[in-house]
């Protein structure tokens, strides 16, 4: 789909039909009218893209880690989400990118051009020094979610753990189909998109209506339970440099804080008493580290047998399928896409046979992507039986969004506000 | 105590490692992607040797009204005095009525060049992308008509929703210097 394929030139000769009607020798000086193509937007204003990428970010971080405020960063969200939503239409967007990136490194025939990469690396790059300014205010989706929040409803752990595994399935997935150049499934289902072009189909509206709604009463589902690219920020950002701290300087153990977060991004301390014992905690993690490899076999196994199934999805291996049924008389008369494949006169040879490479590329990708989704299993049973014991209450560096919520809570930072001789501010302690 | 801070330093130093390594990795990439040739922009447009002119571009696009519309290279076209891209072929009578011409929109507009010329124009506005002139032109004519995808009004999804369903897959990125695929060698003005 998104390489060019030029035709032997003898393909071209039959493609091209012969001129029936030969175009005239006109006697009366009648010039051809011109056709004026307009030309795509320029790459000045992509440069202003990444400009404005970094400097909001910057910002972000300036007013989360050193003023520690969030009213600016609500007014930069706003910004965010109408400039790069409903202005630039959220395209080329941080979540998007990661697929571009998996095509040009794995596809042949596709270079990244500088703006996406930049988009993909930039984010990351913050997330190692001042944990995820982009996902605060910057992103787009992020920003429209979060600007309708209203009163976040806790989502229980067991289940806030379970949908955790979402995005990592998501994340393999994505860039399963787009290694293979396939589709970018990514931005296909994104459900704000429709809302920043002001039009889309049915099913996108409903499910973006959907997650909008269920954003008023639950902190960010999507950046938590679907963002792909919030796995790759997760990881960055709990090696950051920076993070938040919700308390300024030390920690008073007042538990105003525990509940404040909108996202569980919060970590308690954990009592002794309620913890498990030493002993039974080592026997679970045993059985644990022993399941890892055997789960990630499995899903190396699953994710072979269920490559036919994945390949279907490409529209080449489709359309091998389909010519192929309907030259040996199993199915009757002819999709689109057999309709074309005759009309531009390719050789069912050389469709089976680019079917056929793209099947064994699905072949190795989707063992590769059986490891992955084993592995996240895995992984994921082990953190959940290992729980660091935190001594203080403070934000997780991976999880926490920087959004500056938890901020106001603390009793030290509004006595600190006001010993500066400072305002008190209302909004501050929402 | 001494080891619990042993293990801190050590941990701090870790991430000191990932984040200088992150730091170099990232601008290195960011350095090589810049003096690449290859880094330019892509847009999407339609290869038209490929084109079947199904119609999927009419109502695929995210846009209310496709990107996608007709064009006419001049110099490639017959100037028929019957357009079989204008007209069609189970026609009653040869007139412009509503039931004998292919454009829903009557966005191709017919006019007398010199005996027996005719020219004929899209007009872009009432343009819908249905592919319906541009079939016929290549069925009977010379194929001068055909879809591109208009940049002024393309948004460049980073997926294109009509590529998807393209059952030629005639629609592929091109670099942005050169965002149109034009048959024949009209001049290019973008």
């Amino acid at each position: 789909m998104f390489q060019k394929f030029t035709p032997p030139f003898f393909l071209l000769q039959i493609t091209t039909p012969p001129q029936k009607n030969p175009p005239p020798d006109f006697t009366t000086g009648y010039q051809y009218p011109v056709t004026i193509n307009p030309p795509p937007r320029a790459e000045l204003f992509t440069r202003i893209d990444m400009v404005m990428l970094a400097v909001l970010m910057l910002m972000t971080a300036y007013f989360i880690l050193y003023k520690r405020s969030r009213r600016e960063v609500r007014l930069i969200s706003l910004f965010s989400l109408l400039y790069f939503g409903f202005y630039r239409h959220g395209c080329v967007c941080s979540v998007g990118s990661l697929q571009n990136v998996a095509m040009a490194i794995f596809h042949n025939g596709y270079a990244l051009p500088l703006s996406v990469g930049v988009f993909f690396i930039l984010p990351l790059l913050f997330a190692l020094f001042f944990g995820r300014v982009f996902c605060a205010a910057v992103c787009p989706l992020g920003a429209a979610q979060d600007l309708i929040l209203q009163k976040a409803r806790r989502v229980p752990v067991w289940m806030d753990e379970t949908l955790s595994v979402i995005p990592y399935i998501y994340l393999g997935l994505g860039t399963l189909f787009a290694a293979t150049g396939t589709v970018f499934i990514i931005c296909e289902y994104d459900p704000f998109v429709a809302f920043f072009r002001l039009s889309g189909g049915a099913m996108m509206v409903t499910f973006g209506i959907l997650i909008l709604f269920l954003s008023t009463f639950i902190g960010r589902p999507y950046c938590r339970y679907l963002c792909p690219y919030g796995v790759l920020l997760r990881w960055a950002a709990a090696w950051s440099k920076w993070k938040v701290h919700v308390a300024p300087e030390k920690c008073i153990q007042c538990h105003l804080c525990a509940e404040s977060c909108p996202f569980n991004a919060m970590r308690m301390p954990v009592p002794d008493e309620v913890r498990p014992s030493r002993k039974s905690t080592r026997a679970v993690l045993s059985r644990v580290l022993w399941l890892i490899p055997f789960l990630a076999i499995l899903g190396g196994v699953t994710g072979r047998l269920a490559s036919p199934l994945l390949s279907h999805v490409d529209i080449t291996v489709q359309t091998a399928d389909r010519v192929w049924k309907e030259r040996h008389g199993l199915v009757h008369g002819e999709t689109l896409e057999s309709q074309a494949h005759r009309a531009n006169q390719i050789p069912d040879d050389l469709l089976y046979a680019k079917a056929a490479k793209i099947r064994r590329t699905y072949t190795l990708y989707t063992t590769i992507f059986g490891v992955w989704l084993g592995l996240v299993f895995g992984l994921k049973l082990f953190f959940i039986t290992t729980r660091h014991r935190w001594d203080d209450y403070d934000a997780d560096p991976a999880a926490c969004l920087a959004c500056g919520r938890c901020f106001g809570y603390c009793p030290s930072e509004a006595n600190e506000k006001y010993a500066e001789g400072g305002v008190y501010i209302k909004g501050n302690l929402k | 105590m001494a080891a619990a801070e042993n293990k801190k330093t050590r941990r701090e130093f870790i991430a000191d490692g990932i984040r200088t390594g992150g730091l170099i990795i990232a601008s290195g990439a960011i350095g090589a992607l810049a003096a690449s040739s290859h880094a330019e922009d892509t847009v999407w447009q339609i290869d038209p040797y490929k084109c079947t002119n199904c119609g999927l571009c009419a109502t695929s696009c995210v846009l209310d009204q496709s990107t996608v519309k007709c064009m006419h290279a001049f110099a490639m076209c017959g100037y028929c005095n019957l357009c079989s891209g204008m007209l069609r072929p189970e026609r009653v009578g040869n007139t412009i009525e509503a039931e004998n011409v292919q454009c829903p929109t009557f966005a191709i507009q017919r006019s007398y060049v010199e005996n027996p010329y005719f020219q004929y124009v899209i007009d872009e506005n009432l343009c819908i992308g249905c592919a319906k002139c541009s079939k016929g032109c290549d069925a009977f004519g010379n194929g001068s008509l055909f879809m591109q995808i208009r940049h002024d009004r393309c948004l460049n999804c980073n997926q294109c929703s009509i590529a998807e369903v393209c059952p030629a897959q005639a629609i592929v990125r091109v670099p942005a210097g050169k965002p149109y695929l034009l048959k024949s060698k009209i001049k290019q003005d973008g």
